[in-house]
């Protein structure tokens, strides 16, 4: 039982290095980017094809698959999402289904379109039992690596979030955009490096997950769920939320299917709708900034 | 007076309507090679008028319409396979079972911001795709249901491999059920509807219940959907799990937009280019053809529709 949770909590963290930068962009520019996922996949397939070809060590490749995303972002948020923050949520929406669509058949062209697996280095292999009989601890040593990982990079982002100047002036976007704009805030500039550096975390979030999500050309709509998910139930104006609502779906998921295999993700989207309809504004929202 | 007229007069029939109509239902006839195309550009484009009433009128952004159409597949399967293999009945039993799930989702819909819904409209499609995948006694799991052999409608004429039947049949269930959901839109309760997509709050001041409209046109949605589900599953003799698929409802929002929200030939249009690009470009390059849908979906909404399709715009005035 303790394994189930232990999993879970590693699930769920993953599941939050993912999501996070969605929802900082989210609730930064109310753009509705169904293609986050997309960055995610682009940070995995540069981890598997960097370690498969040229044999580059698995924490070598975490950084380039960082960067690779990063870069990325802030090349696709200059040319072609900044002309949508104003539109219609259904041309959002739409122009990110476009996008997922051309990234799913372009890494099913240049890849193919089988499972790619991760060879994980030896020091992350193996196992840790801890405790006896129902109470039994089995720690994965990579799973313990993914936590390690996510909850100092939590660490960092509320650091950043709440000490820095760049912090202040992020929050003060979020919370009003023109008024951050008249306070002689570039807002522009916030914008570009707060979504790239969320599609870094993403590509981050995507290698790091590659092992235990599995990495093919159609993980950005598989996942696409579980990133809105985490969205849609943290809220979008803190990262504590996302962090407890992807804690709790990483949790719920992973006990679900281990208890109620039949029932499969049914649990998960019933609970998702049940809170989205107690609390449509997500469950943990900072009253007073603007929605 | 004035208004009554622009009203009345905008719901008149126009010269190219009838025109439209009479050469959909002679194109089977005069080009039987495309009769099986024509079956499917009438289901979709009755999907994509039921998403209209939702979207286009009601203003409520969906991306689970599958939802409604799946579970009209399913229940037309089940009810040949269990009950009687007529398909009328089995037709009206889908549109009530989908008419009720929409009406139990309607409720889903009416809090919360666009993400919310969203999120709880892609939800409750998952939920039943997730349900058709498990519950394997009853839908076959990833079977699906097969080899159903629906009676001859109006008791006369068989379902052949040529797919004429099957398009009349479609095209005939579509042409009606249009011009019900024409009359709706057209009616008060359709302007209604319109002034809540427009401005909720303001609808709510001049005293339309917002509530109780947003849910019967949903109910009314989820019905039509149901109904192309149905005819889905009549016509090609299958229900399988690929009918709750998101790509279903990403495919539909897209014929929507293409060819216009708010305005049910919009669906029509929409339905016939989407079908015809797919056929041509699945033809070209069978697996990567998504790219190109993709590729068309971000051109669309960076260039804008009225920009793209009116060609002539492009040079005139340089914004």
């Amino acid at each position: 039982m303790l394994t189930i949770l232990f999993d879970g909590i590693a699930y769920g963290m993953l599941l939050f290095i993912l999501a996070v930068g969605l929802a900082v962009t989210m609730g930064l520019m109310n753009f509705i980017n169904l293609a986050h996922g997309a960055f995610a996949m682009v940070g995995g397939y540069i981890t598997v094809l960097l370690m498969q070809r040229m044999d580059v060590p698995f924490l070598v490749c975490l950084p380039l698959a960082f960067a690779g995303a990063a870069l990325l972002g802030a090349v696709l948020e200059r040319t072609l999402y900044r002309p949508l923050y104003r539109k219609p949520h259904l041309d959002q929406v739409l122009f990110s289904i476009g996008l997922v669509f051309m990234s799913v058949a372009a890494f099913d062209y240049f890849v193919g379109s089988t499972q790619q697996i991760v060879q994980l280095p030896a020091w992350l292999k193996g196992r840790t039992e801890l405790g006896e009989g129902a109470w039994t601890l089995g720690m994965g040593h990579y799973r313990i690596f993914i936590i390690a990982v996510c909850a100092a990079l939590t660490v960092l982002l509320q650091y950043i979030l709440s000490r820095t100047r760049f912090g202040s002036r992020l929050r003060a976007s979020v919370d009003d955009q023109r008024v951050a704009a008249g306070m002689g805030i570039n807002v522009n500039v916030v914008f570009l490096s707060t979504f790239a550096f969320g599609s870094g975390l993403a590509g981050l979030g995507g290698a790091l997950g590659a092992e235990v999500l599995g990495l093919d050309p159609t993980f950005p709509l598989k996942f696409m769920i579980y990133f809105l998910i985490v969205v849609a139930v943290g809220g979008t104006s803190s990262i504590t939320g996302p962090l407890l609502a992807a804690l709790l779906l990483g949790i719920a998921d992973v006990a679900g299917k281990y208890y109620i295999p039949k029932m499969g993700a049914f649990i998960v989207y019933s609970l998702m709708i049940v809170i989205l309809l107690w609390r449509p504004q997500g469950l943990f929202v900072r009253q007073g900034g603007k929605a | 007076m004035q208004a009554q007229q622009t009203l009345i007069r905008s719901n008149r029939f126009r010269p190219w309507e009838p025109v439209l109509w009479l050469a959909a239902l002679a194109i089977p006839v005069l080009l039987p090679h495309y009769a099986l195309i024509v079956n499917e550009i009438a289901i979709v484009a009755l999907f994509a008028v039921s998403l209209d009433l939702v979207l286009g009128y009601a203003g409520i952004v969906s991306l689970g319409h599958a939802a409604f159409f799946g579970l009209g597949a399913y229940t037309a399967a089940l009810f040949c396979k269990h009950v009687s293999p007529d398909p009328h009945l089995g037709l009206l039993v889908a549109i009530a079972a989908s008419a009720l799930l929409g009406l139990a989702a309607s409720f889903t819909v009416l809090r919360g911001s666009d993400l919310t819904r969203l999120m709880v409209t892609l939800g409750v499609a998952l939920i039943l795709l997730e349900l058709a995948n498990k519950l394997d006694w009853l839908t076959g799991g990833t079977d699906g249901i097969q080899g159903l052999v629906f009676s001859p409608v109006l008791g006369l004429f068989e379902f052949e491999l040529t797919g004429r039947v099957a398009s009349y049949y479609s095209l005939g269930v579509l042409l009606i059920l249009f011009f019900v959901a024409r009359r709706l839109v057209n009616s008060p309760f359709g302007a209604t509807l319109q002034a809540i997509r427009d401005n909720r709050l303001r609808a709510m001041a001049v005293g339309i219940p917002v509530h109780a409209r947003l849910v019967s046109i949903y109910t009314v949605a989820g019905g039509m959907a149901g109904a192309a589900g149905a005819l889905f599953t009549q016509t090609s003799g299958f229900a399988s799990l690929d009918v709750f698929e998101f790509h279903r409802s990403a495919d539909l929002m897209l014929m929507l937009v293409v060819g216009g929200t708010g305005w049910l030939y919009g669906g029509v249009v929409g339905a016939i280019v989407f079908k015809l690009m797919q056929d041509a470009l699945s033809s070209i390059t069978p697996q990567y053809w998504t790219f190109w849908l993709g590729l068309f979906l971000v051109v669309l909404v960076l260039v804008g529709r009225d920009r793209l399709f009116k060609p002539w715009t492009w040079i005139r005035r340089g914004r």
